[in-house]
């Protein structure tokens, strides 16, 4: 028997504020956040990707997905299906609201203590927040090594790792045992479209809230939904300390935030004047466009 | 004391820019603060690297050294800061938003469960009222950083917990030395009780680090030059106002061609596709093959001195005029109205 692993990715529903055109403004210049599609964040399809390459390699590894989220944030779950995944939970709980990095890192944590993996990996970052900071906490709750910014991960069978990270200035190659928490780039490959028939299997897999709350669902116990219902963990599923979740685990609060308003969008004209360019610079400052 | 401390990031066996960036902010702060500015230095063969930093108003250098520390490894690294943060209870830790820096902060911040702000654009001082509690927070450190792709600036604090940890991206500060180094010493880590063998499970198999490469697809503001420009030479204004704001350096084809400035910088349908928050237009036309790769900026300033230039019809603001007079104003009034 070759060996198999157990891989967890880390996902997450984002707004995809990379498409904030002008069109997403709302008249007094801020975002409209309502209408924003929600997504997949895109390093967390790279790092998808890189799990379904270890299980070509290593068939009868177990590639899971874990998402924290509302409850639509099942489509993260179901978007892993249709491109090749075995499964992944859904991790949802009011008492997760206003988690910071640090609160969410806690929360994963101990998800993943309970899934049990080998490999854990996430996206580099997620384009909401654009912190980078979600899985090296997360690997330094779980006491285990992290690897951040890789574009190849290659597994193998003597319990030794080996990733290609992207740095700054260049690259570097790392070897490290397991278990391992690897962040991945948006340079590495793209992932694989999704599969036509995964697309039949799972389409319909969701989770018991999705199917106590859908009334147009009658038709499903046609289907086997054991193996369709995609498991919805809380803090009482996951366990730890409470304070730790949510708002009082979080040790960063916002104290302000300030919308960025927008200029109006026919163009100015400006001359070469001392005033016009002073004038200029004191409104870009102002709106923190530059300083 | 609880003073501040800037993690200083060494490349090549030099400090790197944003770590300078860092002390001179930190030596802005720890003054408003009242309180010292030290630097944690971790390396092989670093410690001549003090001096520099004494330059930089660092009053103390918690020093690491060892044959293993020779390059960054996130789990020793970690383990050094976080005993060292432990000890000294700093108010304030501040990191390079660089490769190292952002593997290396929310390891540390995670141990201490302290919070941490990722690449702020601005650092201050101020004090807080919370509504709900009703408790007053003195002398806190706003950390204020763009959020939402952009769209919102976010101000954070982090009332009870301490080290306040941020970090903040190559450039967005301002370096400055000091004319007098300041009056500093070595304090050396005894890193035998911090370190164990487990701390040095990834092995470094490869590494393959080049000088600076050029790559302009991520900066946040870029000003971008044009044949209009005028020479190589000429490009240097734009270089000033650039590292000024913490811009890149872009340019059209006619100026690549024209040998001003590096094939790496062409915006365009050959060259890179960008979406800055600013993007700075300088002496050049707008023709489409350019526009294709800036278009989509949130913000477009165009310097044209014909009237009539495409450019003018995309840019949010048109200044018409001569470049050679309006560059040195904008670094002028750059230079008069930040604080
Ligand atoms: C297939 C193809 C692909 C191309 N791909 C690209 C591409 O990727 N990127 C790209 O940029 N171009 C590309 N081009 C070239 C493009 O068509 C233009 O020729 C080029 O962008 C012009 O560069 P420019 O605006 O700097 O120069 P010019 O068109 O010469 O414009 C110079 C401008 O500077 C202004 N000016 C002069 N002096 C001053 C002064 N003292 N103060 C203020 N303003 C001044 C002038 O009024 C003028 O508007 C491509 C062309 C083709 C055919």
């Amino acid at each position: 028997m070759t060996k198999t692993f157990k891989i967890v990715v880390l996902a997450k529903q984002v707004p995809d504020t990379r498409n904030v055109g002008k069109n997403a403004m709302k008249e007094d210049g801020t975002v409209n956040r309502a209408a924003l599609p929600a997504i997949f964040n895109p390093e967390d399809m790279n790092a998808l990707e890189q799990a379904l390459r270890i299980k070509d390699k290593f068939p009868g590894t177990k590639v899971e997905l874990l998402t924290m989220g509302p409850l639509r944030a099942a489509d993260i779950i179901r978007e892993g299906y249709f491109r090749g995944a075995d499964g992944g939970v859904l991790l949802t709980d009011r008492k997760f609201a206003g988690a910071d990095t640090l609160a969410t890192s806690y929360a994963l944590s101990m998800a993943i203590r309970k899934m049990n993996p080998d490999i854990i990996i996430s996206g580099r970052q997620a384009i909401d927040g654009d912190t980078a900071q979600v899985g090296p906490q997360v690997a330094e709750k779980l006491g285990i090594p992290q690897v951040t910014y890789a574009e190849s991960i290659s597994a193998s069978e003597s319990g030794k790792i080996t990733i290609l990270r992207r740095l700054e200035r260049g690259i570097e190659e790392v070897s490290t045992s397991y278990p391992v928490l690897i962040t991945v780039n948006a340079t590495a490959p793209a992932c694989r479209p999704r599969n036509a028939k995964q697309l039949m299997r799972y389409k319909h897999a969701s989770t018991l809230s999705e199917q106590n709350d859908n009334e147009h669902n009658s038709y499903l116990p046609l289907f086997n939904m054991e193996e369709l219902t995609i498991p919805e963990w809380g803090v009482a599923d996951v366990g730890g300390e409470e304070i730790k979740y949510g708002l009082s685990g979080s040790p960063t609060k916002v104290k302000k935030i300030e919308n960025i308003v927008f200029q109006a969008k026919e163009s100015k004209r400006l001359s070469a004047s001392e005033e016009d360019i002073d004038s200029l610079f004191i409104e870009l400052i102002s709106s923190h466009t530059i300083g | 004391m609880n003073n501040i401390i800037v993690y200083i990031e060494t490349e090549n066996g030099k400090i790197a820019d944003v770590s300078l960036e860092l002390m001179t902010k930190g030596r802005e702060l720890a003054n408003k603060l009242n309180c010292n500015l030290e630097a944690l230095l971790i390396g092989d063969k670093v410690s001549h690297l003090s001096e520099e930093l004494f330059l930089y108003g660092a009053t103390k250098v918690h020093l690491a050294e060892d044959s293993r520390l020779e390059f960054y490894r996130t789990l020793p690294y970690s383990a050094i800061a976080i005993s060292l943060f432990k000890s000294e209870k700093p108010q304030i830790a501040l990191f390079g938003a660089t490769s190292i820096g952002r593997d290396l902060a929310p390891r540390v911040s995670s141990a201490l469960t302290s919070g941490l702000t990722a690449d702020c654009t601005s650092l201050e001082i101020g004090d807080h009222n919370d509504a709900k509690s009703g408790k007053e927070y003195k002398d806190l450190l706003y950390q204020i950083r763009p959020a939402f792709g952009g769209n919102i600036i976010a101000t954070i604090i982090n009332p009870e917990h301490r080290p306040q940890m941020a970090t903040v991206r190559e450039g967005v500060m301002k370096k400055m030395a000091l004319q007098q180094a300041a009056n500093g010493e070595i304090s050396k880590i005894d890193i035998k009780p911090i370190l164990n063998d487990s701390d040095f499970v990834v092995e470094i198999i490869k590494r393959d680090i080049q000088e600076r490469k050029i790559d302009i697809k991520g900066a946040s503001i870029i000003v971008a030059g044009g044949f209009g420009v005028g020479s190589k030479e000429n490009f240097k204004q734009l270089f000033e106002l650039a590292h000024l704001l913490g811009a890149e350096i872009g340019a059209s084809r006619a100026a690549v061609d024209a040998g001003f400035a590096d094939h790496a910088r062409q915006v365009g349908q050959t060259g890179v596709t960008v979406r800055p928050k600013l993007y700075i237009a300088v002496g050049i036309s707008g023709q489409i093959q350019h526009t294709a790769g800036m278009d989509q900026s949130a913000m477009i300033i165009s310097i044209n001195n014909d009237p009539n230039a495409p450019i003018n019809n995309i840019a949010d603001y048109a200044i018409v005029g001569d470049l050679n007079e309006v560059l040195p104003r904008m670094i002028k009034s750059y230079k008069k109205n930040i604080k």
